[in-house]
């Protein structure tokens, strides 16, 4: 098992931040896979990397400009589609702002 | 000799040459998914009537002397390619009613190439896999053996193009989901030069590796789909300026003087002994042409699978944050706003793409970003510059695509990281951005090896015609799946 093992707490607490509901069985059983993968990432922290720039992207490009043009939107009713709840033509979304 | 037979070049050719319609050779394929997908399980959804009006729109291109390199000939696109008015699941639950209002950029360009669009193509749950035995749906099947697995994430893309279903497909490559794939179906598989493609409309896993690229039968079909499919976008702000990718001096290669670096890393004990053997074979024979081969070290490589397993899920752990059921797909009700989210997630995701979350929300929280996800972007780029120095002395670097042939459906599930092991070849050049391509070189246990060649940055077209000059080099016709 890596240096950095997770505690079934912080699993919970990874989960929760992942915005992911896992039931008690599910939970064990990533905090088991976590464990491995964190273990196999041990490799890496032996490596000697001091000064090394890190690389964030495949192919770096510098800032990628457009001329601020107004384009078509999408129909209305083609975007209402794709809603799971609708009404008189708008979008029904749940309340995000509670008491 | 049935259509379905006959390799992109070959249907171009007869379209043109008015031997035969468009119509009949989408219907041909249509036919045959109908008749034969039962078994390969590759296709998630078959668009017969939009494939037929694709086919009419062509035949009036090839009636009107509009046509180009492809017109008429019928594509497969993985179904993580967002298709205008046609379910696109990512085999994923959490998708399954989602229908794009819009085109992904290269289902554009395969409208004004006139390549009618047959359907979607099975994959492992958003890219996330190396079978295609992760998708919420079913797992599809080799040709080869329909016990075994296509490979993936782009299993269905393989399969179709392995089971004659479809001439050509897209899958979308993110550390080896074309060429992995194409290499336990004996087919051709490129991932393009990152940014020669647009992702524009490919549901995000990986954005800084993931590249939409072609499958076929062979280098030049495939060559002819990387023409028609690149391109530069403005809606894709990593698409490069001078994106577009030429197929035309696709044949005008030669093996005589060509260098080869060989990786020492790549042909080591993870390396199956006879995948490993039919690749020695292969690199006799291209010996004897005139290629030249000498063994390298790239010791950064080790690093590869540790360094994809936290980029990619830190990626995909912010990508996947739209998929809330508010704006995608169906809602589960939890406790509040939060509970509701989290409820949706928690019961239409998959396990590969949770753990995956969990495993870049891990990387990416305080605390822990400088010791894995920096530290990975910083082994990132030891990588790629050990590939690029190599790019300074040779044409490309060649190994085997996958450590392994085609394994039983069920056989790794138990072994993770087993699983994980088998992209251990093919991440590098998603690390660099670099163009690589998997073509067949031999069978091992009577099942297809593939070989993979991985060029420098924009040195795609001559990556196609050195791989065009194996595939002569090594002189063998196209290999179809036994049960054929």
């Amino acid at each position: 098992m890596g240096w950095m093992s997770i505690s079934l707490d912080e699993a919970r607490h990874v989960a929760k931040l992942a915005r992911i509901e896992l039931d008690g069985a599910e939970l064990m059983s990533f905090q088991g896979k976590l464990n491995a993968l964190l273990g196999h990432f041990e490799d890496i922290q032996h490596l000697d990397v001091a000064g090394v720039m890190p690389k964030p992207h495949a192919v770096s490009l510098s800032n990628v400009f457009a001329d601020d043009v107004p384009g078509a939107c999408l129909p209305r009713e083609v975007t209402l589609a794709l809603s799971a709840e609708t009404k008189a033509g708008l979008h029904i979304v749940p309340t995000i702002i509670e008491d | 000799m049935s259509l379905t037979q006959l390799n992109a070049t070959e249907l171009a050719r007869s379209l043109r040459a008015r031997e035969v319609s468009a119509r009949e050779v989408v219907d041909a394929f249509l036919s045959r998914i109908e008749s034969e997908d039962a078994h390969y399980k590759s296709f998630l959804t078959v668009d017969a009537e939009g494939a037929r009006r694709d086919a009419d729109a062509a035949q009036a291109l090839l009636d009107n002397g509009k046509g180009g390199p492809l017109t008429g000939v019928p594509v497969a696109l993985k179904d993580n390619i967002s298709t205008n008015g046609l379910r696109t699941t990512c085999a994923s639950k959490i998708l399954d009613t989602y229908v794009p209002p819009f085109d992904a950029h290269v289902v554009e360009r395969l409208h004004a190439a006139g390549c009618p669009v047959l359907g979607k193509t099975n994959l492992d749950e958003f890219a996330m896999g190396a079978s295609c035995e992760n998708s919420a749906y079913f797992p599809s099947r080799n040709p080869w053996d329909t016990d075994l697995v296509p490979g993936g994430s782009s299993g269905g893309s393989a399969a179709a193009v392995s089971a004659e279903l479809a001439p050509l497909s897209l899958g979308s490559d993110t550390g080896g989901s074309i060429r992995q794939p194409a290499s336990l179906c004996g087919i051709v598989g490129f991932k393009p030069t990152y940014g020669r493609v647009s992702r524009y409309g490919l549901v995000a896993f990986g954005s800084s590796l993931d590249q939409i690229g072609p499958m076929g039968r062979n280098v030049e079909d495939t060559a002819l789909l990387a023409e028609a499919i690149s391109g530069h976008d403005a809606m894709d702000s990593t698409s490069l300026p001078n994106a577009a990718i030429s197929a035309a001096e696709v044949k005008q290669g030669t093996l005589k003087g060509k260098k080869f670096a060989l990786p020492k890393e790549l042909f080591a004990d993870e390396i199956d002994a006879g995948v490993r053997e039919c690749v020695e074979l292969a690199i006799e024979t291209l010996t004897r042409e005139g290629a030249q081969f000498q063994e390298v070290s790239l010791p950064s490589i080790a690093y590869g699978v540790t360094t994809y397993y936290i980029i990619a899920p830190a990626e995909a752990s912010s990508n996947l944050a739209r998929f809330d059921g508010i704006r995608f797909g169906p809602r589960l009700e939890g406790e509040g706003h939060i509970g509701n989210v989290a409820e949706t997630r928690g019961k239409l995701f998959g396990p590969e793409v949770k753990l995956r979350i969990m495993v870049g929300t891990y990387a990416l929280s305080a605390g822990y970003y400088d010791a894995y996800y920096l530290r990975a972007q910083q082994v990132r780029a030891l990588m790629a510059a050990e590939f690029e120095q190599s790019f300074q002395e040779f044409d490309a670097v060649l190994s085997p695509t996958s450590p392994v042939v085609a394994f039983p459906i069920g056989g790794l599930v138990d072994d993770p990281m087993q699983l994980k092991l088998i992209d251990f070849c093919t991440i590098p050049a998603n690390m660099g951005g670099f163009p690589s391509i998997s073509l067949p070189c031999g069978l091992s246990n009577d099942l297809p090896v593939g070989m993979l060649l991985t060029g420098p940055v924009m040195g795609d077209e001559k990556l196609l015609q050195t791989a065009y000059s194996v595939e002569r080099g090594l002189g063998r016709d196209y290999r179809r799946p036994p049960i054929l």
